[in-house]
């Protein structure tokens, strides 16, 4: 295998998620604060994110939004959406003269996002429950509260 | 060459490429930061970078979803969580930085490896981009009529997904609000004179007057922005998910410049946590319709009865599909949706903001 510049750039994105991916998994395990976890959590999910819509990108292609070309606006969009594209090539991977992005790992991720942010707020709101608790927020100290023989700090937080 | 260079597709790719770099950056910085305010804005940033990125991508919808939800909800919440636990980290000890550098660096570097086998960005033949999404593409308009494949998918294609996506929601705002309380202490501690003119002292309500004319003008946009996005969601960018959140971002507004109490007053935490289940309610019933008038759970063909339909003009009708049981499903569906995500967002709100146990003191009680 031969690693050209090209290549190099063809496969960039996948490069940039998977820094992305392993710095919120360093976040996640390096990390004893427990927000912080939650951070790194939302940036892991958000590389995975990234990903989908990279497999789904077509070369020269638009937003999954059938532009209507029985109407003239729709004609002379799509005239200048395949202007500078190899007709061989929109006849190929195109619709109707247009080529579009693949709109399914579009429709993955953004439910993704809602649902991510959603759980989120789960993962925050027993990060303030164990702060009420245990009156700290970081993993160190709630073991050490654990393992000893003084009760946890169980003032509510103020 | 300086046509070549100023083309949209390469001013495209430039742009994507520096905005994945800058994105990098950002993470890097939150991997250093001991402060998480630091961090959490910093997050909010990197979502507006992905948010230019996804467009880039030709993404439109989910690049819409990702500035209104990454950059707009998450950093409320996760200011709000800071707020009630510690806003400092502990730094980490070189001694506890190795081994999760090593682990990272083991799995990054086999995933490095496989992405080399991965198609090459833009491939059109991709088994991904090759199969599914193109009969996707083809048939939608035949199949659902909505322009917007994305959404045609969503709630129509996958509507059981979807219903499941948002159940998962409101399970989680209910989960929230089981830890946390419906934020109701906040409508019960502070009363409402409280906040009206000390004896003797200077009327409170007239500070941050720009804040709130700029608020009271910027509300009402926010709200008729929200119903346009969500109506237009089939046709262009948008629909329920973003639409849910920029209503609720909308309400969140007026609870930061007017009070939480104020907010509460209007649209109290029984009303949101009620809407958030009918709108489960609501899309799980339009799939029991169909299952009703003889289709199968979900499947708007059989949404619409038959002899009402027919009476409908049928020029959407085309080919003998359903395309008015299809466009009422979706935007019933949609509507369902809204309804949901905008009310547990609200409720996540309440439930971290009316939990602040040490509230806005009224300010001539401080001074008293």
């Amino acid at each position: 295998m031969q690693v050209t510049l090209e290549f190099l750039l063809a496969h960039f994105n996948y490069l940039v998620v998977v820094f992305l991916m392993m710095a919120g998994l360093w976040i996640v395990f390096a990390s004893r604060n427990l927000i912080k976890r939650m951070i790194g959590l939302a940036i892991f999910q958000s590389s995975i994110g990234l990903f989908y819509i990279t497999l789904g990108k077509v070369a020269g292609g638009t937003a999954p939004i059938i532009i209507d070309a029985k109407s003239a606006a729709g004609r002379k969009a799509v005239a200048a959406l395949a202007a500078p594209l190899d007709p061989a090539y929109v006849a190929q991977a195109g619709l109707d003269g247009v080529v579009y992005a693949n709109p399914l790992p579009q429709a993955l991720v953004l439910t993704a996002i809602v649902v991510g942010v959603a759980t989120l707020a789960v993962g925050f709101a027993i990060a303030v429950r164990v702060r009420e608790a245990y009156g700290t927020v970081e993993a160190d100290e709630i073991a050490a509260c654990d393992q000893s023989e003084i009760k946890p700090d169980a003032r509510p937080a103020g | 060459m300086i046509a070549a260079i100023a083309s949209p597709v390469v001013v495209g790719a430039i742009i994507g490429a520096v905005m994945l770099v800058m994105m990098m950056a950002i993470v890097i910085a939150i991997m250093m930061a001991r402060s998480l305010l630091v961090a959490i804005i910093l997050m909010s940033i990197y979502s507006l970078a992905s948010a230019l990125w996804l467009l880039t991508m030709d993404a439109a919808d989910v690049s819409f979803t990702e500035a209104v939800v990454g950059a707009g909800v998450s950093t409320l919440i996760a200011l709000g969580a800071i707020l009630l636990t510690r806003s400092e980290a502990k730094t980490i000890s070189w001694r506890g930085q190795i081994a999760p550098s090593l682990v990272a660096l083991a799995v990054g570097g086999l995933l490095v490896y496989a992405a080399f086998d991965l198609p090459n960005l833009g491939d059109a033949a991709s088994p991904a981009n090759a199969y599914v999404g193109r009969i996707y593409m083809s048939q939608a308009s035949r199949d659902v009529g909505a322009a917007n494949v994305v959404t045609a998918i969503l709630s129509s294609y996958r509507g059981f997904d979807t219903l499941g996506e948002t159940t998962v929601i409101f399970a989680a705002g209910i989960g929230v609000a089981l830890m946390l309380g419906f934020g109701e202490r906040a409508l019960q501690d502070i009363p409402r004179a409280a906040f009206e003119a000390a004896p003797g002292g200077e009327d409170i309500s007239d500070h941050h007057t720009v804040l709130r004319v700029t608020a009271k003008l910027l509300i009402p946009l926010m709200s008729i922005y929200a119903f346009y996005v969500q109506f237009h969601g089939d046709l262009s960018p948008g629909g329920g998910f973003q639409a849910g959140v920029i209503m609720a971002v909308a309400i969140i507004l007026h609870a930061l410049v007017f009070g939480l109490h104020d907010t509460m007053e209007a649209i109290p935490p029984q009303l949101t946590r009620g809407i958030a289940a009918s709108g489960v309610l609501l899309y799980a019933g339009i799939g029991l319709a169909n299952l009703i008038n003889g289709g199968r759970f979900l499947d708007y063909d059989h949404l619409l009865p038959r002899r009402f339909e027919a009476r409908l003009p049928d020029s959407a009708l085309a080919g003998g599909h359903h395309l008015w049981g299809q466009h009422f499903g979706i935007l019933g569906v949609e509507l369902g949706i809204f309804l949901t995500v905008a009310a547990t967002m609200v409720t996540i709100f309440y439930a971290f903001a009316g939990r602040i146990s040490d509230p806005v003191e009224p300010p001539h009680a401080r001074a008293a």
